[in-house]
């Protein structure tokens, strides 16, 4: 998903129609729409399949289930107010919140340092390989990833636990749980990381050799170097992607759902769990309240990647 | 220009080579050495739980490595309607986001350059509104007589597979000389449809390609919209088979993933062929 966003080069081609904009004449509005037709079955179907859908929940996150506008569900998510799941939807929301953080700001860490031992390698061909590598890797997830760590790191058949308990470090009796958080922090890594590295690499590019040769010159240290010209050039770059690491973590749900069983409280699989029609009756419609929430603070995850990523294209000419 | 940056960075090098004072050196390897630590690790974090899986799904019932299991999927109940329930969506889905998309894409490239700006905000929704979003708000306005066919699936699948062959259709749309083509086609005489089945499809046949193979591996990964609307497509049965042999899973899921690795290796090597291709 992260390749998607991450390049949005422009092309030019094609002919410009501003004149026939620019002037309003009589017929203008019928010619524009005569322009615009053939573009219209893409905008009906963008309409019916995405905007109609998340007007729905925005229109029903504020509504009770007779049909009548409240804020009751938000209040029930965000526990303003008690009630009788009162507490389950905003300790989802915490655990949920906590697991996009930790994940994001560890695979934005190392992603960024094995990106840059990459980037300093003088192998061309091992280059390529790892940049394949991250981006096969990074598409990993959901089912197929859960199945491949339950069946290395399970307590009692795991592969690799076998293999760990014959170097004597058994991670389940030192307080691990592969269905736990932290286990699934662990997984989430598995995409998270090569998600980070792809999305770091060409800053990497953008530092230039000359900044180091002429810091060098001046008499800078290494660590001075990395202190005021390094680190700076980079950080809107990292933190830039560590939003897009957020956002990636914060709405997985097959990954958690088919590691735990769905026994992981983050808000995503209690979604889940309403759709199911696994929850208390006259709860339907927290679905579109969570949804919203989920909504808004993927929002603001996106937004803070963007205005990064203007800063950072300042230094990638 | 690329020549010239060469140059500057073969120049930087010897300067740099000639005057490095000896404690530079040494620092050089301290780097040297934690690169090969930071690699070992990560390398070893990604291909350990790999490779132990797929030990854990080639075995026999005494633990040796065996292709046994691989004739057990399918006896296991189920796997080949997942597998073609998975197909038709896989099919329904290309085709009808192929038929929305080329004729669009192709028509915003030649008329509507500005609107590019619109088809640009639709790859940055989907992460806005991940598919377990997606589905509750589709549940809440869907008619009820579409809610209980599979092809629902298959037209919500063209909306999360939307950025990625827009993204594809747009890369391979620049690199062409668009206007050229379609003008020595119309004053060869040819009409809107032959211009567009009989020459920028073929020109477009890498674009179309990695599009169709992105649509195709989506559909066949997706596990949230499907479950929660409770179609058993290939990745629901993975997660719930009733398979007395929780090996058989497994083998699914890893043979899967390998499908993945080797599609999307093809893509980019397909990608680079053809961009290498075009320069020579």
């Amino acid at each position: 998903m992260a390749e998607l966003i991450t390049d949005t080069s422009t092309s030019p081609s094609g002919v410009s129609d501003e004149l026939g904009a620019k002037k309003f004449r009589p017929g203008a509005l019928f010619r524009s729409f005569r322009t615009g037709a053939p573009v219209l079955p893409f905008l009906a179907y963008v309409t019916l399949g995405l905007i109609l859908p998340t007007i729905a929940i925005i229109n029903l996150a504020f509504r009770s289930n007779a049909g009548k506008v409240t804020l009751n569900n938000i209040k029930v998510i965000l526990c303003t107010s008690g009630g009788p799941s009162c507490q389950t939807y905003r300790a989802g929301f915490e655990t949920s919140l906590k697991l996009a953080l930790v994940t994001s700001i560890i695979a934005g860490v190392l992603g960024t340092l094995i990106a840059y031992a990459i980037a300093t390698s003088k192998h061309e061909l091992f280059k390529r390989l790892t940049a394949a590598c991250s981006g096969v890797l990074a598409q990993f997830g959901g089912v197929n990833l859960a199945f491949m760590f339950i069946a290395a790191l399970n307590a009692t058949t795991g592969v690799a636990t076998h293999w760990l308990e014959d170097v004597g470090f058994d991670p389940w009796n030192h307080g691990f749980s592969l269905y736990k958080f932290w286990g699934v922090a662990f997984v989430y890594l598995y995409f998270q990381i090569p998600l980070m590295v792809l999305i770091i690499t060409p800053a990497f590019a953008g530092l230039k050799e000359s900044w180091r040769e002429a810091a060098s010159n001046l008499g800078a240290s290494s660590w001075r170097y990395w202190r005021h010209v390094g680190l700076p050039v980079l950080a809107p770059a990292v933190m830039g992607g560590m939003f897009l690491l957020f956002g990636s973590s914060f709405s997985a749900y097959a990954t958690a759902e088919a590691l735990t069983g769905g026994t992981i409280a983050i808000t995503p699989i209690q979604i889940g769990d309403i759709l199911q029609g696994n929850v208390l009756s006259g709860e339907a419609n927290l679905a579109y309240a969570l949804g919203f929430a989920m909504i808004v603070i993927l929002l603001i995850s996106v937004v803070g990647y963007a205005l990064l990523r203007r800063r950072t294209s300042r230094w990638l000419r | 220009m690329a020549s010239i940056e060469l140059g500057a960075v073969l120049e930087g090098e010897e300067v740099a080579d000639l005057y490095t004072p000896n404690k530079q050196t040494s620092w050089f390897m301290r780097v040297h050495w934690w690169r090969g630590m930071m690699l070992f690790l990560a390398a070893a974090y990604f291909i350990i739980p790999f490779y132990a899986a797929m030990q854990f799904s080639l075995q026999n019932v005494q633990g040796h490595f065996s292709l046994q299991p691989l004739t057990q999927i399918a006896q296991a109940g189920g796997f080949f309607s997942a597998l073609w329930l998975s197909t038709q969506l896989a099919v329904g889905t290309m085709a009808v986001v192929l038929i929305l998309m080329v004729p669009t894409v192709i028509y915003v490239h030649l008329r509507m350059p500005r609107f590019r700006r619109v088809m640009e905000v639709i790859t940055i929704l989907p992460i806005v509104i991940p598919p377990i979003v997606l589905i509750v708000g589709v549940d809440g306005v869907t008619p009820l007589w579409l809610k209980s066919s599979q092809w629902l699936l298959a037209l919500i699948y063209v909306v999360l597979a939307m950025p990625y062959v827009y993204r594809s259709l747009d890369a391979g749309l620049g690199a062409l000389d668009l206007k050229t083509l379609v003008e020595a086609a119309r004053s060869l005489g040819s009409g809107w449809i032959s211009i567009i089945w009989r020459v920028l499809v073929p020109n477009l046949r890498s674009a179309l390609l990695s599009a169709s193979v992105l649509t195709l591996a989506l559909v066949f990964g997706e596990f949230t919209i499907a479950s929660l609307d409770g179609w058993t497509t290939i990745p629901v049965w993975i997660y719930l088979a009733p398979t007395n042999n929780p090996r058989i899973n497994t083998l699914v899921a890893m043979i899967a993933l390998l499908a993945t690795c080797l599609v999307l290796m093809l893509i980019v090597s397909f990608d680079r062929k053809s961009r290498h291709s075009r320069r020579s």
